[in-house]
């Protein structure tokens, strides 16, 4: 069979001819919206048309079986009009308010998870983990799937003091947002890594695995027409294995993942922030990772008893001290915490002026 | 549904309430051409699940004839034991701006991907493409015409500029101050060749949000991010304030005490801003839609060299333009563009971040090669030693 014509550089599809017709009608004239449950709002514009949404929670790993599903679902209450969210959720686009109730309905029946909007958690936004990536030291998808089970009401029904952003990412590239995330689980790395010589000697650029390196750790080896690795300075970022494979950083029994917490990218009250270190490390224990879960959920629930309302967990926890942060929640701090990289200077303390 | 392996710990992932990616796993099989590539997947993961490590391999060199980018080369360490996922190539597919879709739409990529691949997606890659998961390297000329053909074209990948991506703007929401997917569609459209034909030191993101709140993370995810703002008034509807004070919002508690500017004041009936004082934070405005827009005078704050952490630690994004009014043809946003790229193509080695760059030559050295002042927005503070540079122009002045 032959194919068809192929186009390049055509880019992607004009977004428009995607649009439900009363988003184009009033396309940049909305007025005002208004979240009616946690997995539906209506947006009403100018003209006084209105847009209902309804989110459902995805693993974002779709099937096309679920993709069709979804589709069908979309053309019985959307006329076919759906999108997705910058954290996977997909989005029920309803023009017709009557086919609210029955979209809801049908959902339930079909065991969608539907909720995420207003002051609660969204979706995990996540890496590819051992399902896809070869850097991945965690599987990104079973740890969320582990968290959002046991945080399901937060998702669907439970109201927080503000929304929590939550994400997972299977290493420290952070394909996912975990550096500015409310609560966050990374994949690390804690050994240095193993060098097999005869094929970084084979496969690897030197100049380049050693520029690869943010502590100067490497330097060339010149015998053995490789690398050597100051094991005091290596921080097992694992950048140099990812320019060179043969530099073998993973170490399954003594990989697992950390787990940062306090960033946000809204600036809302407070600057945008970094993720901070709460916990450095919890085993890998698949496949539900026990304790990745119980600290992820008592961060969350410390967080819900002491902040005050719209206070995002770093709003709070800078509110209340970092001292008070690891009182409340029982985490114990450890040397791991103290930065010593690029940080180092902003975050030691230099004020006579704490709590106990 | 019956699969080639026992799955006993995945098979634990199916319990439970949210949504399980196994099952899609197991779901893909039933309708690709392709079922082994699925059943091999769930194979390998399992015995990850055993062994706490993954089995691919870097990704190799492959693509499509006259691409560079778009296609990632993924590789079973374990082919022999799980021959279907030998080649398990990954195909980036351009989003619409927005993530809007029609069912059709999905349907004819779904019809597509399972006569060529695994079946399996993800909507979508963290950057923004429609990922594709799962095919093998003689698939990938036909997956190329098939979409192409239809309309749509590849993602980015390596050293190239990424897909932009943009939240949902003023498609369904008040606040978007630009037009964040007119914005993120014509830089796609623009910047094709910088996307398909990796050519610069690394990869360089872009991300455009509508408002302060920045539902897309530009300013934690994106090389450069476009932020909507405004420069007069919030626009305040006195009458809808009483409405939320009537509902019984605590009008003082919630919006004004919690004003970072304190440029705000509520006597019981009506709400003052001082505007001059406002930094447009957006708190005072997402808590109260239906009282409180941002002004007319509006534009976008331009941002540049968010990344994650590798390789010197994280960056969030420096404000280098505060405000800039915006071409109808986002001309004057392309040129700016454009020279931020320039500057760091001709200066970064190879994998250095424009953030990391900017760090390591200076702010001054970029700002004047794409010919923006100095302004106190682009500073928390300024400089905190006497140690500085002067440069002979300076002396003229």
């Amino acid at each position: 069979m032959s194919l068809p014509e192929r186009q390049t550089d055509i880019g992607p599809p004009n977004f428009e001819q995607f649009l439900p017709p009363v988003i184009k009608k009033n396309y940049g004239k909305w007025a005002h919206h208004e979240v009616l449950t946690p997995g539906t709002m209506v947006h009403v514009a100018e003209s006084g048309d209105k847009i209902f949404s309804v989110r459902v929670g995805s693993p974002r790993i779709l099937s096309t079986e679920r993709i069709r599903e979804i589709s069908d679902l979309a053309e019985k209450y959307c006329d076919g009009y759906l999108r997705f969210t910058t954290r996977n959720n997909v989005e029920f686009l309803v023009s017709d308010e009557s086919k609210m109730a029955p979209l809801v309905e049908e959902l339930k029946k079909k065991k969608y998870s539907i909720g995420g909007i207003g002051p609660r958690i969204s979706n995990i936004v996540h890496t590819q983990g051992w399902v896809h990536c070869h850097s991945a030291c965690t599987d990104a998808s079973g740890l969320v799937k582990a968290i959002m089970d046991e945080l399901h009401d937060y998702f669907t029904t439970k109201e927080l003091p503000n929304k929590v952003r939550l994400a997972v990412a299977c290493c420290v590239n952070m394909c996912g947002a975990v550096h500015c995330s409310d609560i966050a689980v990374v994949a690390v790395h804690r050994k240095v890594p193993k060098i097999d010589h005869e094929n970084v000697k084979k496969a690897c650029e030197i100049p380049t695995t050693i520029s690869s390196c943010p502590t100067s750790a490497i330097r060339p080896n010149p015998k053995e027409k490789s690398i050597t690795i100051n094991e005091e300075k290596c921080m097992y970022c694992g950048n140099c294995f990812t320019v060179c494979p043969p530099i073998e950083i993973h170490d399954p029994e003594q990989d697992g993942v950390a787990i940062v917490v306090g960033g946000k990218v809204g600036s809302l009250r407070t600057d945008p922030k970094f993720s901070k270190l709460a916990i450095p490390f919890l085993y890998n224990e698949p496949p539900r990772w026990p304790k990745v879960v119980a600290a992820v959920k008592n961060i969350l629930n410390v967080y819900a008893e002491n902040a005050k309302k719209h206070e995002r967990v770093g709003e709070w926890i800078e509110r209340v001290g970092w001292e008070e942060f690891f009182k409340l929640t029982g985490i114990e701090f450890t040397f791991q915490h103290i930065d010593d990289f690029t940080f180092m200077r902003d975050t030691l303390r230099t004020s006579a002026a704490f709590k106990y | 549904m019956s699969g080639k392996y026992k799955t006993p710990m995945l098979d634990e992932l199916e319990k439970g309430p949210w949504p399980s990616f196994v099952t899609e796993i197991k779901k893909a099989r039933n309708s690709s051409s392709m079922p082994d590539m699925a059943d091999d997947e769930l194979g390998q993961v399992e015995k990850s699940y055993n062994t706490k490590r993954g089995y691919w391999k870097h990704g190799g060199i492959v693509g499509v004839l006259g691409y560079g980018g778009g296609v990632i080369g993924r590789y079973s360490s374990l082919p022999e034991e799980f021959p279907g996922v030998a080649h398990f190539h990954t195909v980036r597919i351009n989003q619409p701006s927005g993530f809007f879709y029609t069912s059709e739409a999905l349907k004819m990529i779904c019809d597509i991907w399972d006569k060529y691949g695994s079946g399996m997606t993800n909507m979508h890659g963290s950057t923004g493409d429609l990922v594709l998961l799962g095919t093998t390297t003689e698939n990938l000329e036909a997956i190329f015409a098939e979409y192409s053909s239809r309309g749509w074209d590849l993602g980015s990948s390596g050293s190239a500029m990424r897909t932009p991506s943009c939240c949902v703007g003023q498609a369904r929401c008040e606040w978007a101050c630009i037009d964040t997917m007119g914005i993120c569609n014509d830089l796609t459209q623009h910047f094709q060749d910088e996307m398909h034909r990796p050519a610069f030191p690394y990869k360089f993101k872009i991300k455009v949000a509508g408002c302060a709140c920045d539902c897309v993370a530009a300013i934690a995810r994106a090389d450069l991010s476009i932020i909507g703002t405004w420069k007069d008034n919030i626009q305040v509807d006195q009458a809808a304030v009483k409405g939320y004070a009537d509902a019984g919002m605590d009008i003082q508690s919630e919006i004004i005490d919690m004003c970072p500017t304190d440029c705000m004041s509520y006597d019981g009936g009506k709400i003052k801003i001082n505007d001059p004082q406002c930094n447009r934070c957006m708190h005072c405005i997402a808590k109260m839609t239906k009282a409180l827009k941002p002004g007319k005078d509006r534009g976008a704050t331009i941002l540049v060299g968010s990344k994650a952490p590798i390789v010197v630690g994280s960056l969030l994004s420096w404000v280098i333009v505060p405000f800039i009014k915006l071409d109808d043809d986002y001309e004057n946003l392309k040129e700016l563009i454009e020279n931020i790229i320039e500057w760091w193509d001709d200066n970064a080695k190879p994998r250095e971040r424009i953030g990391e760059l900017i760090e390591v030559k200076g702010m001054r050295p970029f700002l004047e090669a794409i010919g923006v002042d100095p302004q106190p927005q682009q500073v928390k503070e300024p400089r905190k030693d006497p140690f500085f540079f002067w440069a002979e122009s300076d002396f003229a002045k």
